[in-house]
């Protein structure tokens, strides 16, 4: 093949990938969602190799799929299937466009404590039980976070716009997306990771691929043994270092003729610019000798910057959220409200489950129709920054939908069937009677049992005409219909979430005793 | 809030924009008064939806005595649920499809169907079945999600709500069609007529807080009055109300009423679900506040029995 189609065809390739998973993410009205594009996450490599250690199934094997391909042609995952990686090239795109003077790179040396201190890190905490540093590097899930949380809100704003728009001109098939307020500790951290992203790429290219990325880090340990590889071709190579200049993992060095191929993303860039047709991707048979690279102390006070700003913006979030968050659960008022535990969806089993498999990438939040799943805070404790929880304060879920445990690319919330769902206990409701309506105004409500799709919250007599809300937890699901619809502040009632989800009892069915006479005559 | 504040401006800047291009929405065709009824309220039972709405509204003079040329019609039917048909939570779809049917025929210029949901808005729309009976009429249907759809009115009639955010195609419409499905209720017995209105506002928390038969009652007072109330009374959800938990909470009544007249029209659905008006204190607060009537034996009844 042409090296030059070599590069067009990993261009195409990387904007599919892109566009398909970004689209996933895009699922703006609550429609039937199409299973079809998700299996396209069976080949990111994070998902995939948790879903294969939470679910064991021969689907889930995209990641031995990806090394196997890492361990023929290199890191092409990092050029064309990660759709961070992509992100980062779509950055580098708009810098070249925006600024006049074209960005020269640089052979850089590898700093091994740098390249392989965050993997490192996250061997450490998986080795402890906790998926905390997975969640914050793993490329998918920040990529995933980036979109749920900035880009999203962004298009909700101009659909909502446009909508308004058009239905003062009695247009109504645009219909508006229900605005819940961005999650601040989310948007931040996609923000931050905005900022590091474009920082990085316009300096230093795919920095953060060859440091914090774990996928990228243990790629490359495969890539130092691919079959295929760029070397340059030292009979026709004269130092020109044209293909340096365009390498944005900066691993070519021309002074050396050497390619450290396992920080190499396999973008194909380097094969044309070369004059003399050095730069070949050919079986490593024909490879010259790599030499290990040297300690280089530039790089090491440009990470130490890079993860003092990360460090910052982490902070950061912290202090917005923590504040929204409080308000949230603990209201000041007769009784406040204090959930002792969060709800987790429908289908992670149990919270201890759900924390231990769940890399936080928003895809639930996103497809979640009512937006009852929202990213958290520390609500689940350190190891649990960004899963997502029911929030009852936002909305209740959907008696008939699973959406989220079809979308779950990493088997945190698993499949559950309609049937299955309906029993499937979340977690329990109580009522607060110092706080109702019925109570402290003596008017009637009844908002609770309204909504309740199993009528687990009944309406009991209680004083003269009136009637008070009372709980049967055997039937509860812990959808939170009630505690949403409540309409004191605080709440009423309220659910408390099942550590380990159980299965309720089906509600009693008691066909009402039918013996209609249509003929009879009418009773006024 | 100063963020939601800013986004608002936004969207009302856009909103001029977009209005500016338009033709202008504050038009109202209020139309020439309309010939006296024939009867204050019919009740007709034992026949298929369609057939029993065609008989019902002939005997009341035909669609042509509610809609006039050229109008614009709002009808609102109760979709509050996201559940099949069968389970009588919302209005029966084939009757919808029917009245939207009538009103085009009867010259309305388009046909608006929207309800503020209680469970997801699309999926409400979609599982009742009524969006797509909508369409097959010739009938649009209209979101009522977001609270921008819903405009402040002043309610100088009300005792407890003064004010309330009303969809704009309730106030932009000539004729208001309201379209309950008879249902029982877990906080005010029954859910009809006047009940189905909270369905045109947006924040029913206030309602709750603040006597919600009282509220009801109070919207009813509100210048923005139904033209026609079609009871749905085809299925209905004896109990379990308002979502109901399976079919089994479900008789099969076929029956239909039609009034102009809400509490007339709330008072007879009362009887036909077997209690008295009087155990339903919205009716009665309504009826004394001077709303419409519920004594039956005043009013000029017409009953079919198919």
């Amino acid at each position: 093949m042409h090296k030059g189609r070599l590069k067009k065809l990993r261009v195409f390739l990387s904007l599919f990938f892109f566009a398909v998973v970004g689209i996933l993410f895009f699922e703006l009205f609550g429609k039937v969602f199409n299973i079809a594009p998700l299996y396209i996450l069976r080949l990111q490599f994070v998902p995939s190799l948790v879903q294969f250690i939470s679910t064991f199934s021969l689907v889930s094997l995209g990641f031995v799929f990806i090394i196997l391909l890492t361990l023929l042609f290199g890191r092409i995952y990092c050029s064309t299937l990660c759709p961070l990686g992509t992100l980062q090239d779509l950055f580098a795109f708009l810098s070249r466009k925006l600024s006049p003077r074209k960005k020269v790179f640089r052979f850089q040396r590898p700093v091994i404590w740098i390249q392989y201190g965050p993997f490192a890190l996250v061997i450490l905490s998986l080795l402890t039980g906790s998926i905390l540093i997975v969640n914050l590097l793993d490329p998918y899930s920040a990529f995933g976070k980036i979109v749920t949380n900035f880009f999203r809100p962004l298009t909700v704003v101009a659909n909502n716009l446009l909508s308004v728009a058009l239905s003062k001109a009695d247009i109504y098939w645009l219909p508006r997306i229900k605005w819940i307020a961005v999650n601040k500790a989310a948007l931040a951290f996609a923000l931050g990771w905005i900022i590091l992203l474009v920082s990085l790429v316009v300096k230093r290219g795919r920095l953060y691929c060859n440091t914090l990325c774990p996928v990228g880090t243990l790629l490359g340990f495969f890539a130092r043994y691919s079959l295929f590889r760029i070397r340059l071709d030292k009979t026709k190579c004269n130092y020109c270092g044209k293909c340096s200049a365009v390498c944005k993992a900066e691993c070519i060095s021309p002074f050396d003729q050497s390619v450290d191929f396992s920080r190499c993303v396999g973008c194909m860039n380097c094969l044309s610019p070369c004059p003399d047709n050095g730069v070949k991707f050919q079986p490593f048979w024909k490879k010259d000798e790599v030499e290990i690279a040297a300690y280089d102390p530039g790089k090491r006070k440009f990470l130490i910057e890079t993860g003092v700003l990360l460090a910052a913006s982490l902070d950061t979030t912290g202090f917005v959220f923590s504040n929204g968050e409080k308000k949230k659960e603990v209201i000041k008022a007769t009784v406040p409200i204090v959930r002792k535990h969060p709800v987790t969806p429908p289908g992670a089993k149990s919270q201890a489950r759900f924390n231990s498999l769940c890399t936080a990438c928003h895809l639930c939040v996103s497809a979640c129709p009512t937006q009852v799943l929202q990213p958290t805070y520390f609500i689940y404790g350190l190891t649990g920054f960004l899963q997502p929880r029911m929030d009852y304060i936002t909305n209740f879920c959907n008696f008939e939908c699973t959406l989220c445990s079809e979308v779950c690319p990493t088997g945190a919330i698993l499949p559950v069937s309609k049937d299955e769902k309906k029993l499937l206990q979340l977690g329990k409701s109580y009522f607060v009677k110092e706080n109702c309506v019925v109570y402290t105004k003596e008017t009637v409500c009844g908002a609770c049992s309204e909504h309740c799709p199993t009528k687990a919250v009944k309406m009991v007599p209680y004083k003269e005409k009136l009637t008070i809300p009372e709980v049967n937890n055997n039937i509860c699901v812990g959808c939170g219909a009630c505690e949403y619809a409540c309409p004191t502040d605080p709440k009423s009632i309220y659910v408390e979430g099942n550590q380990l989800h159980l299965v309720a009892e089906k509600p009693k069915e008691l066909k009402i005793e039918e013996k209609i006479d249509y003929k009879e005559e009418f009773p006024f | 809030m100063k963020r939601r504040e800013f986004i608002r401006k936004g969207i009302g800047a856009a909103a001029f924009a977009g209005a500016s291009l338009s033709v202008p929405f504050s038009k109202r065709l209020w139309g020439t008064p309309l010939p006296p009824l024939t009867y204050d309220l019919i009740a007709i039972k034992g026949g298929e939806a369609e057939l029993m709405f065609d008989q019902a509204i002939e005997a009341m003079g035909g669609m042509k005595a509610f809609v006039q040329k050229g109008q614009k019609v709002v009808v609102k039917p109760n979709i509050g649920w996201d559940v099949a048909p069968e389970r009588a939570g919302n209005t029966n779809p084939r009757l919808v499809k029917r009245v939207i049917q009538h009103c085009l025929e009867a010259g309305a210029k388009e046909v608006y169907v929207f309800d503020n949901t209680c469970d997801k808005w699309d999926r409400c729309y979609a599982t009742s079945g009524i969006q797509q009976a909508a369409k097959d009429a010739g009938g649009k249907i209209a979101p009522g999600n977001t609270e921008n759809y819903y405009q402040t009115v002043e309610i100088p009639g009300g005792k407890n709500l003064k004010t309330a955010k009303v969809h704009e195609l309730i106030l932009d419409s000539d004729v208001f069609i309201n379209m309950p499905v008879l249902k029982s209720h877990s906080s005010t017995k029954l859910t009809i007529a006047m009940k189905n209105l909270m369905g045109v506002v947006w924040d029913r928390g206030y309602w709750h807080r603040n006597d919600l038969n009282q509220c009801i009652a109070d919207y009813a007072t509100y210048v923005k009055k139904p033209t026609l109330n079609i009871v749905d009374a085809y299925r209905v959800m004896m109990k379990n109300g308002p979502r109901g938990v399976s079919e089994a909470d479900v008789s099969l009544l076929k029956s239909l009423i039609i009034s102009a007249d809400m509490v007339a029209a709330d008072a007879a659905a009362t009887k036909l679900f077997g209690i008295e008006p009087d155990d339903v204190p919205y009716i009665g607060i309504a009826d004394s506040m001077g709303i419409g009537t519920m004594s039956l034996d005043k009013l000029n009844v017409h009953r079919i029995i198919l």
